[in-house]
């Protein structure tokens, strides 16, 4: 029997603002245990939430970058359990009245476009992190707090493919927002899926399980191959599926049972009576739609349209909003933008993936790329000696220019000089010159070599290539 | 010094003038306060060191010209308030250990001031109770009558002004424990309307009711302390955001022009005779002042008891989630895992009507009994809410008994939860409706028990129940 897979998504983002949800401390990644902390995000005694303003702000922008519907009147609820990484007990989210409802974001899949939809987005603060030592556990709770925007998505996806391909589309869009660096190491974005099946012809879902603990985004492929393998395997041999939470085990490669339906939590929602509920106005949402960013995949499109550029090409480009960013800053100063493409694609992906390091942070500026390109257009250098500006200007920086003139790497294209050291690489390799009269035409190379050794690399290649089968023609 | 009569508003005219100084007032107070606290049993903790440098800090700084509303003067603190470096204990055992690291805003607004903070005051165990007799450390005695309990949730800040041993007081007010003891140990007990002072520091027993407010000797020091800590704070959302009069200036003897509704539904039979008779004769006094009485009609009274439980204990019981044992205070010894702690912890570290509480907000906060209960009592405040639009449309503030009934004998109601939830009948309407309200006394029982005189104003509208029980206090005093 055939079975029909059924996948949704809750995605975990944490927001990239100065402080926390709910207080004042900072959300720096990576500081010692226990310093970001206050008597709020403690929740100790007395202490109060005040709702942090940014990140409300970034969850509507993710909302509206997705086409979901703004909520111009939200509130915060209370979701009860105990867990020691839960400072209060409780955790302050959203229940009935999210920020943003509905959305899509489209995926591409082998070419094959398809739009998955969003439920909801909604706001929360983060707990904090639990340490189990040898014999002891601690807390740390420096993450307790911090802003959460949780992404749920409809039950779209049919396979792992589709659910990877959801993750990377969102997790791009977020970085255009701007409002989350998504990075799954340092733990910004994370993930639970449902998934159930069901045998082909059967219209109502199958019962669903959710898997926790997919801290990549391998882990959510393998979790959710290895989950509807094993569903479809109950199922065919006669099994029933439990409703029940599963824990994905990276070691074993195998979803282990955390706990049944019978043993869910009773989060007791209710209205958080800290907060006053959030009312916006319409010309509030409409300001933050002007500081929208364009769309990836619609930057792509335009890029191919307006600077020429193969569909390939563009999508590398807008990967990373910053390189878009940087490539259309540069590309806007040349008459030859394709080739701007080109020095990103290769040179600077190479050296920014060796060193590991973000486009935001290199020394070489746009209009820097841009005189390399104008350099190289106008026979002024040659690409090697290019490639040398080029890497002197990632570490360094300064005037492409300059550079040239002070190193000498200027291209000599003086009739005169060329002849002069054609006419002694001739005289120098004898042999080569009888070869290439007897028609072996690759000795024609070696004595372009030997003139651009001679030359230091500055003799214009193509004009040496000229000069020698001229004398030698 | 007579420390039974001096108010905060003389006392600062005695320094004002160099008569005597903050550091004889405090250790005068410590003296009463060393004489009879055994007995009245307000105070959870005086650190007499610490009060007396405090005042002598306060003695410098007028010597240097410097001034401030409350320099040098001696306020008792409710044990729900943190003040930076002293214990917060909320009478429970749950709290042992634990030294507040901030000082609640009110507490930051009045040390900027210059308050002396004398001592720690008893309470019911996380303000649950109307007699005190809930805290888990000790038992306060009412001044006028050691056999009779003090009211509550704040009695001992409450016994604490009546017996001399301080001159002013803090307590919060959820559902009456202001003015329910004020009324039963004779002072003056306001409650501001919700938002009018921060609750930041507050340790919330349910957050849509608690108010921080005064507990004096007379209207004019209440008025005085509400302008200190009224206003706006940035770390409390549901404080709002409204200029804070001078409520002093607004104090006058007649009420001309002044309209007082009295709600048919606060005069039931089988209420107290005398309880009536001494508010129907200060209804008298009011209307020699000047005051137009009309009656008027609140007509969801009844369920008000019934709804406040229900979204009082809701909130309680997420508000108290966080006494685990984990970050702070006590924690149960032998614990096997972190569930296993927090069993241990919260049973043995909680008291029974704490429990009580969890237990009932649990309840109706749990999936298939949020709409039957919860969703309907939060329905029932808006109507409730509405009753008081109303009236207010037609007086400028409500006029009841504080109480059913005098002080009772302690015992009396401790092992029926239901009497003592309806010590709070007429209180707690104001808290469902953010209103305003205060306790004045207006006269004693044949028992010689005060009874207390309940003014009710409209949100933000403190100055009218203030201006009213001024003008009555000073006739009730002529009269
Ligand atoms: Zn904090």
């Amino acid at each position: 029997m055939q079975y029909l897979h059924t996948i949704g998504l809750e995605v975990h983002v944490q927001l990239k603002t100065e402080t926390k949800m709910f207080c004042g401390c900072g959300t720096v990644y990576g500081a010692a245990p226990n310093t970001n902390v206050c008597p709020v995000c403690l929740g100790y005694p007395g202490a109060m939430p005040v709702m942090n303003r940014n990140a409300v702000r970034d969850t509507i922008l993710t909302g509206l970058m997705i086409g979901s519907e703004i909520s111009t009147y939200s509130k915060f609820d209370r979701k009860s359990y105990f867990y020691p990484d839960m400072p209060k007990n409780y955790q302050i989210t959203q229940y009935d009245k999210p920020f943003c409802v509905g959305g899509s974001v489209e995926v591409d899949l082998e070419g094959q476009k398809k739009l998955i939809a969003i439920t909801r987005i909604h706001l929360e603060e983060d707990v904090a992190k639990s340490m189990h030592f040898h014999k002891s556990s601690g807390v740390d709770f420096n993450r307790a707090g911090v802003p959460l925007m949780e992404i749920v998505s409809e039950p779209d996806m049919q396979n792992a493919e589709e659910a990877f391909a959801f993750l990377q589309a969102l997790r791009q869009i977020v970085r255009y927002v701007g409002v989350s660096d998504c990075n799954l190491e340092e733990g910004n974005m994370r993930c639970d899926v449902n998934c159930s099946v069901r045998p082909e012809g059967q219209t109502e879902l199958g019962t669903k399980t959710e898997l926790k603990n997919l801290n990549t985004l391998k882990g959510v492929y393998n979790a959710i191959k290895y989950e509807l393998g094993r569903q479809v395997e109950v199922l065919s041999s006669g099994g029933t599926i439990q409703q029940e939470t599963r824990c994905w085990d990276v070691d074993a490669g195998v979803t282990e049972s955390l706990r049944s339906k019978e043993n869910a939590h009773d989060y007791r929602y209710f209205p958080e009576p800290d907060l006053m509920p959030v009312v916006l106005t319409a010309k509030q949402i409409e300001d933050w739609r002007k500081e929208l960013p364009e769309l990836p995949r619609h930057r792509r499109e335009r890029l191919v349209l307006e600077y020429g550029l193969p569909d390939y090409a563009a999508g590398v480009i807008v990967a990373d909003k910053h390189v878009a960013d940087y490539y259309e800053e540069a590309a806007a100063l040349v008459s030859n933008p394709k080739a701007v493409s080109n020095w990103i694609m290769t040179e600077m992906l190479r050296l920014l993936g060796e060193r590991e390091m973000d486009i935001e942070d290199v020394k070489i500026t746009p209009a820097a790329l841009a005189g390399i390109v104008k350099l190289v257009d106008s026979d002024a250098i040659n690409s090697t000696k290019a490639k040398e500006v080029f890497a002197e200007l990632f570490d360094n920086g300064g005037d492409p220019e300059k550079i040239v003139k002070e190193k000498g790497m200027g291209q000599v294209s003086d009739q005169s000089a060329i002849e002069e050291l054609v006419d002694q690489a001739i005289s120098e390799n004898v042999k080569s010159a009888e070869d290439y009269k007897s028609g072996k035409k690759a000795a024609l190379q070696y004595i372009v070599g030997q003139v651009m050794r001679l030359s230091k690399g500055k003799a214009n290649p193509k004009m040496v290539g000229a000069m020698i089968s001229e004398k030698l023609g | 010094m007579d420390f039974d009569k001096i108010t905060v508003c003389g006392a600062l005219e005695l320094m004002e003038k160099g008569e005597c100084s903050s550091e004889e007032l405090v250790s005068g107070l410590l003296g009463v306060i060393d004489s009879k606290d055994g007995e009245i049993g307000a105070y959870l903790s005086v650190d007499h060191a610490d009060a007396l440098e405090q005042a002598r800090e306060a003695d410098r700084k007028r010597a240097n010209g410097e001034s401030g509303r409350l320099l040098g003067v001696p306020i008792a603190i409710k044990d729900v308030l943190n003040v930076k470096g002293q214990a917060c204990t909320c009478a429970s055992q749950i709290l042992k250990g634990y030294i507040s690291p901030y000082d609640a805003t009110a507490i930051a607004m009045m040390r900027k001031e210059g308050a002396v903070f004398l001592g720690r005051t008893n309470m019911d165990e996380f303000a649950m109770g109307s007699s005190t007799e809930n805290s888990s450390c000790q038992i306060t005695r009412n001044p006028h009558n050691m056999d009779c309990v003090p009211g509550g949730s704040s009695g001992g800040s409450a016994a604490a002004v009546a017996g001399g041993e301080a001159l002013a007081a803090l307590g919060t007010d959820t559902g009456g424990s202001i003015r329910q003891p004020a009324a039963f140990c004779g002072c003056v007990g306001l409650k501001p309307s919700y938002g009018r002072v921060s609750r930041y520091g507050l340790v919330a027993f349910a957050s849509s009711f608690d108010q921080i407010g005064p507990m004096t000797r007379d209207v004019r020091d209440s008025a005085h302390l509400l302008g200190v800590i009224s206003g706006q704070d940035d770390m409390d959302s549901s404080s709002l955001n409204l200029p804070v009069p001078d409520y002093v200036s607004m104090l006058k003897d007649d009420l001309k022009g002044v309209t007082l509704g009295l709600p048919k539904e606060y005069f039931v039979d089988g209420m107290d005779d005398e309880v009536r008779a001494s508010v129907m004769k200060a209804v008298d006094v009011c209307r020699g002042l000047g005051a137009e009485i009309t009656e008027v009609s609140l007509p969801h009274t009844d369920y008000a008891i019934a709804v406040y439980y229900i979204i009082a204990t809701a909130e309680a019981s997420t508000n108290l989630a966080r006494f685990d044992g984990v970050r702070y205070g006590f924690r149960a010894e032998g614990v096997t895992d972190p569930i296993d702690m927090y069993g241990k912890t919260r049973s043995q570290g909680f008291g029974d009507e704490v429990k009580r509480r969890i237990i009932l907000g649990t309840y109706v906060l749990s999936s298939g009994y949020y709409d039957a209960y919860y969703l309907s009592a939060q329905k029932v405040r808006t109507l409730i809410r509405r009753d008081f639009e109303d009236a207010f449309k037609k007086c400028d503030a409500l006029l009841t008994p504080t109480t059913p009934t005098p002080a009772f004998k302690r015992g009396d109601k401790s092992d029926d939860p239901l009497q003592m939830y309806l010590c709070d009948i007429f209180t707690a309407t104001a808290n469902l409706a953010g209103v305003c309200g205060i306790s004045v006394p207006c006269g004693k029982s044949s028992d010689g028990l005060p009874i207390g005189l309940q003014l009710l104003g409209p949100e933000f509208k403190e100055e009218n129940i203030l201006r009213t029980a001024y003008a009555y206090e000073q006739g009730r005093e002529n009269g």
